[in-house]
């Protein structure tokens, strides 16, 4: 794999995405087998299978694909266990598919060993949750390493990283050990030392959850900017729905194993297809009702009650007041929010209706035609 | 009264016997107790030469030694010394048995330093794609290098400490002065010198050990 080329041609794809924006981007159908050329990375049927000392076995993954467009940020999200990072480290093959194959800009991976799978290591960074830097090295040490593995020579490294660390904020840390940094701190290293050797894809497994929301922010927005000066392709794997949410194009949201929905983030949040999904972003939003809420609410609330995902056809325009007046409904809000993902709303209302039954009938009816609305 | 002018010199020798066979012992022992240790680390199984049927019999081998006191080890090990070197008498003769015990010491403690050692720091070394032998050296150990600093510095005070033994039995040193001064003759004055000049040394060793530690801890 040349690093040069790759290099360029995710740099042109990223900058073919920023054209077409999200709308060209959703052409992939999930879970589709890509097409040769434009995507970097490609999942097809991968299992795997974990068996214990004493032989219990675990299926970490079921039947995944995938596939990761070149300049893209592609986000992994499921629960604690549901196979995340399993699915991650077989694209830097730390972890083997039991079945299926792996592709990486076309190589089957099941084939790469040896010096071949190690130089397509030096092609691929890696950042850990837990940061996992040499504490008997500094942190100019510690970026300083990929770039001894690569072969690179004493001058050369020095200011490669000193490139570096202006890059993630650190230029005054060079000769401090990681054992006097922040967590925020520690992780620039992390991704200081993953880009080191100018790889064209990134991977990222939780490199927030060891963080504040603060300082996630602040690595959040060093992840973006690796992706739009360097044109990297990025994986990022997380728990949280807000981190996805700032960062990734695209997500598949995995679920014991299976990847239960694909998908563009705002796509996602606004009209969550599997319950897994829906109460992930349910737990992000917190703007829709839990079936218990909506047991004690139908108490407090006796006349109708709906609940309306709220997308680009209702912020902005006044269609819900207009609707009410056309058929001489009233309403007034139960719970709800609206949020905006890359630049579009998204989020749910939860509405009582007062009027005659029919008005609020051919009201519902008419506001579904335009938005999903559920009556409970 | 200490008769300063014939005890002093006595003291010193007995000094230089005992720090001959640290010394020697030392040496033998750090190199074989770390190559050991580290090849007991690397057979693990999922470590990088992982290998059970290695790593069970290295382990056995260094089970034997461990538990076998020293001065039973010494006396055992009286055929082994005098074929190397050619007496059963002597500091010289005390040499072998310290750097096996010595060796197994080092083995066990390096072994548990190495294990110690993040995970993560592999993971990410693996990612990187750097060669089995250079995470197992330019990573786990360089990792591990302070703790393994004060093992060794541990090592060699229970060599001080065996030396003493060794004495009894022959040895020369430290030991054997304070069994001739202190069981036979009951000169409780040299006796206490001894021991001054033993826990001068002792701490000597600690803080020198401890001082190098540091430099590759912090
Ligand atoms: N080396 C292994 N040996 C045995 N089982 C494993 C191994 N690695 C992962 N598993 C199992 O596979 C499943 C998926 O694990 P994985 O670490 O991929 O989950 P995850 O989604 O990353 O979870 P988390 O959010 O907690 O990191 C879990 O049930 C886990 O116990
Ligand atoms: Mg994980």
């Amino acid at each position: 794999m040349s690093d040069r080329s790759s290099a360029s041609a995710a740099a042109a794809s990223s900058a073919a995405h920023e054209q077409t924006g999200p709308a060209g981007a959703s052409a992939t159908t999930p879970g589709t087998p890509a097409t040769p050329g434009t995507d970097r990375i490609v999942l097809s049927g991968v299992s795997k299978t974990f068996t214990t000392k004493q032989g219990a076995t675990t299926a970490a993954l079921d039947d995944v694909n995938l596939s990761v467009g070149a300049g893209e940020i592609f986000g992994l999200i499921g629960r604690s266990g549901a196979g995340k990072s399993t699915l991650l480290r077989m694209i830097n093959a730390l972890e083997r598919p039991t079945s299926g194959t792996v592709e990486v800009d076309g190589v089957d991976l099941a084939g790469v060993t040896g010096d071949r799978l190690r130089r397509l290591r030096h092609g691929i960074g890696m950042v850990f949750q837990q940061f996992n830097l040499m504490n008997s090295r500094t942190v100019y040490g510690n970026i300083a390493v990929p770039l001894q593995l690569a072969g690179m020579k004493e001058a050369q490294i020095s200011a490669r990283v000193s490139e570096l660390l202006d890059f993630v904020g650190l230029g005054d840390k060079a000769f401090v050990k990681p054992r006097q940094l922040s967590g925020g701190q520690k992780q620039r290293v992390g991704i200081a030392r993953a880009i080191a050797n100018r790889p064209s894809i990134l991977l990222s497994d939780e490199a927030t959850s060891a963080l504040d929301p603060q300082t996630t922010g602040d690595i959040v927005a060093l992840l973006r900017s690796v992706n739009e000066e360097f044109g990297i392709t990025i994986v990022v794997v997380t728990h949280e729905m807000d981190v996805v949410s700032r960062l990734a194009d695209r997500v598949a949201i995995l679920s014991a194993g299976r990847v239960v929905e694909t998908g563009e983030i705002q796509q996602i949040l606004s009209r969550p297809a599997h319950p897994v999904t829906a109460g992930l972003v349910e737990s992000y939003t917190r703007t829709a009702l839990t079936e218990a809420e909506k047991t004690q609410l139908r108490g407090e609330f006796t006349d109708h009650r709906v609940s309306v995902t709220v997308d680009d056809t209702l912020v902005g325009t006044p269609v819900l007041s207009r609707l009410a007046r056309a058929h001489a409904v009233d309403f007034s809000i139960i719970q709800g929010g609206v949020a905006r993902v890359k630049n579009h709303p998204y989020g749910q209302l939860s509405l009582a209706l007062y009027g005659e039954d029919r008005a609020v009938e051919a009201f519902v009816a008419e506001l579904g035609a335009q938005a999903e609305v559920i009556r409970w | 009264m200490i008769d300063f002018g014939t005890v002093v010199p006595k003291v010193a020798d007995a000094l230089f016997e005992t720090l001959y066979m640290v010394t020697a012992a030392f040496l033998i022992a750090a190199v074989v107790g770390l190559s050991l240790g580290i090849f007991l680390f690397a057979t693990r199984p999922g470590q990088i030469l992982g290998n059970r049927a290695v790593h069970f019999v290295l382990n056995f081998v260094v089970n034997i030694f461990r538990p076998i006191p020293f001065i039973i080890l010494l006396v055992a090990l009286t055929p082994v010394t005098r074929a190397i070197i050619g007496t059963s008498i002597g500091p010289s003769a005390a040499i072998p048995p310290l750097a096996i015990a010595g060796a197994m010491g080092i083995a066990r403690v390096a072994e548990s330093n190495l294990v110690a050692v993040d995970p993560g720091v592999v993971e990410a070394a693996e990612a990187m794609g750097a060669r089995p032998l250079h995470i197992l050296f330019g990573f786990v150990v360089r990792e591990a290098f302070g703790p393994l600093l004060l093992s060794l510095t541990f090592i060699s005070i229970s060599l001080i400490d065996a030396t003493a033994v060794a004495g009894a039995v022959g040895g020369g040193g430290l030991g054997n002065l304070a069994l001739t001064y202190g069981y036979q003759r009951f000169d409780w004055a040299v006796m206490a010198l001894i021991i001054i000049v033993l826990i001068v040394l002792v701490q000597c060793v600690q803080f020198l050990g401890n001082w190098i530690a540091k430099r590759f801890i912090d």
